[in-house]
C-alpha cells in the first residue's frame, strides 16, 4: 500500500497495519504496540526523512509468518542514521525532560526487531513483532 | 479527535475523543493554550475515550506540565486512562510526572 507523505495519513495506515496484524493473529496487545511503532516511523519519516508534509510517499508491506508479524515501511527522503540518536533520559525530572527524541526509542521498545537499510536512495525500515 | 472543554469554579476539564497523534496533537496543544493563555494551569484531561497516543501527544502534555507547575500555579492531571495508554506513559517514564485519578470527578476534586 502507498500512503501520501501527510499526519492525516496516520490513521489510514494504522486501520491498514492494524487489520493485517489481526489476520495475522498477533494479540490485542501485540496489535497496539505494533500500532505505536509504525506511527512513530511514519511521523518520523514525514518530519525528518522528507522534511515535511506532502513532499513524498509511504510505500507500506506486511509479511505474517512461522517467525511473526513484520512491517516493511519505504520512503525516498533523507537517509538515517539510528546510531547518532542518543536515548532519551526518562527518569529525569520534569524540568530536564526533552520535547524530542522519544519517538525512535519507543519504536525499539514497542517491537523485538527494528531495522534500517539505505540503498539506491530508498529508505527501508524493517519493524518485526515476534507471535507469543 | 475530538476535544471539549469545560470550565469548573477551581479547574478546566479537557475530553478527548480518538487518536492522539502527529496529525492531532497540535490541536490538542492549541485547546489547551486557550486554557493556559487565560491564566488557568489546573487542567484535568478526560483520557477514557482516547484510542492512541503518540511521543508527538506525549510531546504536547510534557510541555503543558511544565508550563502549567512553573511558580506553583497548577498541574495537569489524568481521568480514566485506559491500559494501554498508560502503558505508552509508562514506557515514556511519564508515570511519575502526572497523578492519574480513576475518574473525573476524583480528578477535579483533586483541585
Amino acid at each position: 500500500m502507498i500512503f501520501p507523505g501527510y499526519y492525516k495519513s496516520l490513521e489510514k495506515i494504522a486501520d491498514f497495519v492494524k487489520q493485517e496484524a489481526q489476520e495475522s493473529g498477533l494479540s490485542r496487545s501485540q496489535i497496539f504496540a505494533v500500532e505505536n511503532a509504525v506511527d512513530e516511523a511514519c511521523s518520523n519519516i514525514i518530519e525528518h526523512a522528507y522534511g515535511g508534509e506532502g513532499l513524498g510517499d509511504i510505500h507500506c508491506t506486511t509479511l505474517s509468518d512461522c517467525k511473526g508479524f513484520t512491517v516493511i515501511l519505504e520512503d525516498h527522503g533523507h537517509s538515517f542514521d539510528p546510531d547518532k540518536v542518543p536515548d532519551p533520559d526518562i527518569s529525569a525530572p520534569l524540568r530536564e525532560r526533552k520535547a524530542h527524541g522519544l519517538g525512535y526509542y519507543m519504536m525499539r521498545q514497542w517491537m523485538d526487531e527494528v531495522k534500517f537499510d539505505f540503498h539506491d536512495n530508498r529508505n527501508r525500515l524493517t519493524l518485526v513483532k515476534f507471535k507469543e | 479527535m475530538e476535544i471539549h472543554n469545560v470550565e469548573y469554579k477551581h479547574c478546566d476539564l479537557i475530553e478527548v475523543t480518538g487518536r492522539i497523534d502527529s496529525s492531532t496533537a497540535p490541536e490538542l496543544g492549541e485547546a489547551i493554550q486557550k486554557i493556559t493563555d487565560a491564566g488557568r494551569f489546573k487542567i484535568v484531561i478526560d483520557m477514557s475515550k482516547v484510542e492512541f497516543i503518540s511521543s508527538a501527544g506525549l510531546r504536547v502534555l510534557i510541555a503543558t506540565q511544565k508550563n502549567c507547575r512553573r511558580y506553583n500555579r497548577g498541574e495537569v492531571v489524568f481521568a480514566g486512562i485506559s491500559k494501554y495508554i498508560l502503558d505508552v506513559f509508562e514506557l515514556a517514564g511519564f508515570t511519575p510526572l502526572f497523578k492519574f485519578f480513576d475518574d473525573v470527578v476524583a480528578a477535579v476534586g483533586n483541585f
